[in-house]
C-alpha cells in the first residue's frame, strides 16, 4: 500500500498532467475545428482526459479530506468555503486580465476564450469534487448499514455515468432518463442524513449557515461564468468540451446544489430550537458531575451544591434551597439567591397550612403550590417545586426551587430535577458507604496494633527456681481480649506470680493491661502482703481505668524457704489446686472483689490474703474464664468440672504436659481451631 | 441481642432484661438505667430472670452505677439471676457490692427498707 501522503501527490500530480492535456488537446481540436482541418489528435481524447481529471482529484480530495479524522463540522465547510475561494478568486485574476486586456485580438480569439472556459471548467469541477467529498463526511457521520450500502450505490452509478461519457456508449433515451430519475432519487434520499446538525452549537449553527451561502454564491458564479463562456464559444463552433456534454457533471452538481440547500434550510430551522439541545447536553453533564462528584470530592457538601446549581440552572429557577436534616451535624440549609429567613417563612407558611404531599415522591408535581404561595404575604415566588432526597429509603433533606412565575414548572422540568435528586441521594449513599468501609478499615488495623501489644506484654520467660516447675500457655482470639500473667523473683527465696484478666476487648483492653504489668512489675518489688498489693494497685488503677472497666487478677508470692503461697483473689476465676497428699483436686475457695469495681478506700475490706502450705507435687493451675467458657457446638460451657477432670487425668505429669493435656481436652470439647475468647493458662507444680 | 422493657410498680421502676447483654447491647442497658434515674426513681430493680448472659461490658454498666446510686441514695437491686449468672456475679466480688436477691418480694422488701 502506498502510503496515503504519496497517494495524495500523485493524484494531484495526475490531475494536473490530465487537465493540461485536456486543455491542450480541447484547443487542438477547436483549432482544427475551426480551420477545417481533420483534428491532429483524437476526438475522444478531451472528454477522456475530463474524466481522467475528476478521477485524479476525486481521490485527491477522499484522501486529503475524508480519511483526515481530524476535520469537525464546521471544518470541513471551511474547506469548502476555502476551495470554492480559491477557486472563484482565480477565475476572478483570469476575469480580470481578460478585461484589462480589453478588446484585442487575443482576447477575441476563441482558442483564447476556450483556454479560459477550460480553466474556469477545471476549478468549477474541483471546487464541486471537494464539497462532494465533504458532503459525504457529513452524510456519513452516523453510519449504518443500510447508509453505507446507498451510498456505494449511489457512487458506483455515478462512475457508470463517468464511463458512459467517456466512451459514448449508446444507450437510449428512455433508459438513460430512468437512470437519472433514479440518480436523483438516491441523491435525495441521501440528503436526508443531517444528523450532524444536531451537534452544532448556536455559534456554529450561524457559521455553517454562512458558509452555505457563499457555497450557493460560488455555485452561481460559477454556473453563470461556465454558462457565458460557453455560450461565447458556442458561437462559433461547437466541438469543444463542454460542461453540459457530461452528464456526470450535472449530476455532480445537482447533487451538491440540493444537500446544499437542504442543510441550509434544516440548519435554519433548527436555530430556535437548538437552545432546548445544548440545554439538554447540559443536564446529562451535570448529572453526571452529580454521581462522579464522590469520587472527587471529599464530602457531602460538595454533593448539595452540585445539585442544587443543576436543578437550578436545568428550570431556569428564580431561587432555590436544600435543606438537609442530619442527626449529628444539625439541620443545615444551602441557598440560592433567596435569604435563609424567607425561606424559613415560606416552610412555616406552608407547614401551617398543612400542606401535605409536597415532599412524597410519588405526588405529582407540578401541582405547583402557587396558590398556596400566593396567600404568603410579602413573597415574591408564585411557584414552588419540592423533591426529596432519600438515602437509604429515608428522607434525610428537601429540594426546593422557586420561581416569579405562577405555574412556572412544567412536566420535563420535574423529571429532570426528580433524576438529580435520586442521584444526589444514590451519591451520597455511596459516599456514606465508603465512609463505613474506611472506619472498617481502620478499625481491622487498631485491632492488629493491639494484638501486637499484647503479645509483647506478655513475658518471655518464666522465673525458674528448683523449688517449682512452671509453664505458661496463651492463645488469643481475633477480637483481642486482655489476659495477662506474668513472674518476678522478689528475693532468694520469693517469688511473685500474677494471672490477670482486663474487661473489655480491643485496643483499650490491650492499654489497659500494659497498664496491669507496670502495676504488678513496680508493687510486686515492694515484697508486699497480697492484700496490701491488691489494694495498692486498685488504687492506681482507679486514675486509668475508663468506666465501667475492670480488671480481675490472682496476685500470689510463692516463699521457698517456708513452703507457703500467700496469695490474694480479685474477682477472678478460682485458683485450681491439686493436693498431692490427699489426691484431691479441688478449687480455693476465697473472697475478693475485682479491681476498678470500688475506686475509694473501701476496697481494703473487700479482698484478704490466703495462705496455703504447699508439699511435693502439689499442683496449681491458674487460668482465665476464656477456658471455662468455651463452648461447644451445642452451646455448653467447658465449665470448671472438666478442668479439674484435664488435670486430675495428668497429676504425675509435668507442667508442659498438664498444659497439652488441658489444651487438648479444650480443643477436643469445642470442637474447632476457632476460638472467640482468649485461652490462657499457667500451671505450677511443685517440686 | 438484649430486650429491655420497663414498668412501674409502687413508686420503683422495675427494668426486666430479657436476652444477653454483650459489648453492644450493653449500651441499651446503660441508657434504660441512665433514663430511669433521669425520670427521677427512687427505687430500680433489676428483673434478671430471662438474663441469659451478661458479659463483662455488661457487668461494667452495673460497676459504674454504683457509686452514682449510693450518692443519690437510690437502692438498686437486682433479683432472679440464673445460677451461671449469679456465679459470675460472685467470682468478681460484684455480689458484695450491689443488692442481689432471689425474687421481685424481697428484692421489693430490701427497697423499701433502704429507702426510708
Amino acid at each position: 500500500m502506498l502510503k496515503t501522503k504519496a497517494i495524495i501527490r500523485l493524484a494531484f500530480l495526475g490531475s494536473i498532467i490530465a487537465w493540461l492535456v485536456l486543455v491542450f488537446s480541447d484547443v487542438t481540436v477547436l483549432f482544427s475545428d475551426m480551420k477545417g482541418l481533420p483534428p491532429g489528435v483524437p476526438v475522444w481524447l478531451p472528454r477522456v482526459m475530463l474524466d481522467l481529471f475528476i478521477v485524479c482529484l476525486f481521490y485527491y480530495y477522499k484522501f486529503r479530506v475524508e480519511r483526515d479524522e481530524s476535520l469537525n463540522f464546521t471544518d470541513l465547510l471551511w474547506k469548502v468555503f476555502a476551495t470554492g475561494l480559491i477557486a472563484t478568486v482565480v477565475s476572478l485574476v483570469f476575469r480580470l486580465v481578460h478585461n484589462l486586456l480589453g478588446t484585442t485580438t487575443l482576447t477575441s480569439n476563441i482558442l483564447f476564450t476556450d483556454f479560459i472556459y477550460q480553466i474556469n471548467l477545471g476549478l468549477f469541477i474541483s471546487f464541486l469534487l471537494a464539497a462532494y467529498t465533504s458532503w459525504k463526511r457529513l452524510i456519513l457521520y452516523q453510519k449504518s448499514k443500510w447508509l453505507i450500502r446507498t451510498w456505494m450505490v449511489f457512487e458506483v452509478c455515478l462512475f457508470a455515468v463517468l464511463v458512459y461519457d467517456s466512451f459514448r456508449i449508446i444507450i437510449p433515451e428512455t433508459i438513460t432518463t430512468l437512470i437519472l430519475i433514479f440518480i436523483g432519487l438516491l441523491a435525495i434520499i441521501l440528503s436526508a442524513n443531517m444528523r450532524w446538525v444536531a451537534y452544532l452549537n448556536f455559534k456554529q449553527k450561524w457559521t455553517c449557515l454562512l458558509l452555505l451561502l457563499l457555497t450557493f454564491f460560488y455555485l452561481g458564479y460559477f454556473i453563470y461564468t461556465v454558462t457565458r463562456l460557453s455560450e461565447s464559444i458556442n458561437t462559433q463552433s461547437t466541438s469543444f468540451l463542454d460542461f453540459n456534454s457530461h452528464v456526470f457533471n450535472l449530476c455532480l452538481l445537482a447533487f451538491v446544489l440540493v444537500y446544499s440547500t437542504f442543510s441550509f434550510l434544516v440548519i435554519l430551522f433548527n436555530l430556535p430550537t437548538s437552545s432546548v439541545f445544548e440545554q439538554k447536553l447540559e443536564e446529562v453533564v451535570n448529572f453526571q458531575r452529580i454521581s462522579q462528584s464522590i469520587q472527587t470530592e471529599q464530602n457531602e457538601e460538595s454533593v448539595y451544591n452540585i445539585l442544587l446549581e443543576s436543578s437550578v440552572s436545568a428550570v431556569f429557577a428564580d431561587a432555590a434551597w436544600l435543606e438537609i436534616q442530619s442527626a449529628s451535624d444539625g439541620n443545615k440549609l444551602f441557598t440560592y439567591k433567596i435569604s435563609e429567613r424567607e425561606s424559613q417563612e415560606i416552610r412555616d407558611h406552608l407547614k401551617n397550612h398543612n400542606i401535605k404531599g409536597a415532599l412524597e415522591q410519588s405526588s405529582d408535581k407540578t401541582k405547583n403550590l402557587s396558590k398556596h404561595l400566593a396567600s404568603l404575604k410579602g413573597s415574591r415566588y408564585r411557584s414552588l417545586l419540592a423533591f426529596p432526597i432519600i438515602v437509604k429509603g429515608e428522607t434525610i433533606g428537601t429540594l426546593a426551587l422557586l420561581k416569579e412565575l405562577p405555574e412556572g414548572f412544567n412536566k420535563e422540568m420535574t423529571r429532570i430535577v426528580s433524576a438529580f435528586s435520586n442521584q444526589a441521594g444514590i451519591s451520597i449513599e455511596n459516599f456514606r458507604l465508603m465512609e463505613q468501609a474506611f472506619q472498617t478499615e481502620r478499625y481491622k488495623e487498631e485491632l492488629k496494633i493491639a494484638k501486637t501489644v499484647q503479645k509483647s506484654l506478655l513475658p518471655n520467660s518464666l522465673e525458674t527456681d528448683p523449688d517449682f516447675e512452671i509453664s505458661a500457655f496463651a492463645e488469643s482470639a481475633d477480637e483481642v481480649g486482655g489476659d495477662y500473667y506474668d513472674t518476678l523473683r522478689i528475693n532468694d527465696h520469693l517469688v511473685a506470680l500474677i494471672i490477670a484478666d482486663v474487661s473489655g476487648k480491643g485496643t483499650t483492653a490491650a492499654f489497659h493491661m500494659s497498664q496491669m504489668k507496670g502495676i504488678f512489675h513496680s508493687l510486686a518489688q515492694q515484697d508486699l502482703d497480697p492484700k496490701e498489693f491488691m489494694d495498692r494497685a486498685n488504687r492506681a488503677l482507679a486514675y486509668c481505668l475508663e468506666r465501667g472497666s475492670f480488671i480481675s487478677a490472682t496476685y500470689f508470692v510463692v516463699d521457698t524457704t517456708a513452703k507457703t503461697i500467700r496469695y490474694s483473689r480479685a474477682g477472678h476465676c478460682p485458683v485450681l489446686y491439686h493436693k498431692a497428699s490427699t489426691g484431691i483436686t479441688e478449687y480455693l475457695k476465697d473472697k475478693g472483689t475485682a479491681l476498678g469495681m470500688v475506686r475509694g478506700n473501701d476496697y481494703c475490706r473487700l479482698v484478704e490474703t490466703n495462705v496455703i502450705q504447699y508439699a511435693s507435687g502439689d499442683i496449681m493451675v491458674l487460668y482465665t474464664d476464656g477456658i471455662t467458657e468455651a463452648k461447644n457446638q451445642r452451646g455448653d460451657e467447658f465449665d470448671y468440672d472438666r478442668l479439674a477432670d484435664a488435670l486430675r487425668e495428668v497429676t504425675d505429669k509435668k507442667p508442659s504436659e498438664i498444659e497439652k493435656n488441658i489444651t487438648h481436652r479444650l480443643y477436643e470439647f469445642s470442637g474447632s481451631k476457632d476460638i472467640n475468647d482468649d485461652y490462657t493458662s499457667m500451671t505450677i507444680k511443685f517440686k | 441481642m438484649v430486650q429491655i422493657k420497663r414498668i412501674q410498680e409502687e413508686g420503683a421502676d422495675i427494668i426486666s432484661v430479657i436476652g444477653e447483654i454483650d459489648a453492644s447491647s450493653s449500651i441499651e442497658l446503660d441508657l434504660a438505667i441512665a433514663k430511669s434515674v433521669g425520670e427521677g426513681f427512687k427505687k430500680i430493680l433489676v428483673d434478671c430472670s430471662a438474663l441469659e448472659y451478661i458479659s463483662s461490658a455488661g457487668l461494667g454498666v452495673f460497676m459504674s452505677y454504683i457509686e452514682e446510686m449510693k450518692d443519690k441514695n437510690i437502692p438498686l437491686i437486682l433479683f432472679g439471676m440464673k445460677e451461671k449468672v449469679a456465679n459470675t456475679f460472685q467470682i468478681l466480688g460484684l455480689a458484695d457490692l450491689l443488692n442481689i436477691r432471689e425474687n421481685k418480694q424481697e428484692a421489693k422488701k430490701l427497697a423499701d427498707e433502704l429507702s426510708v
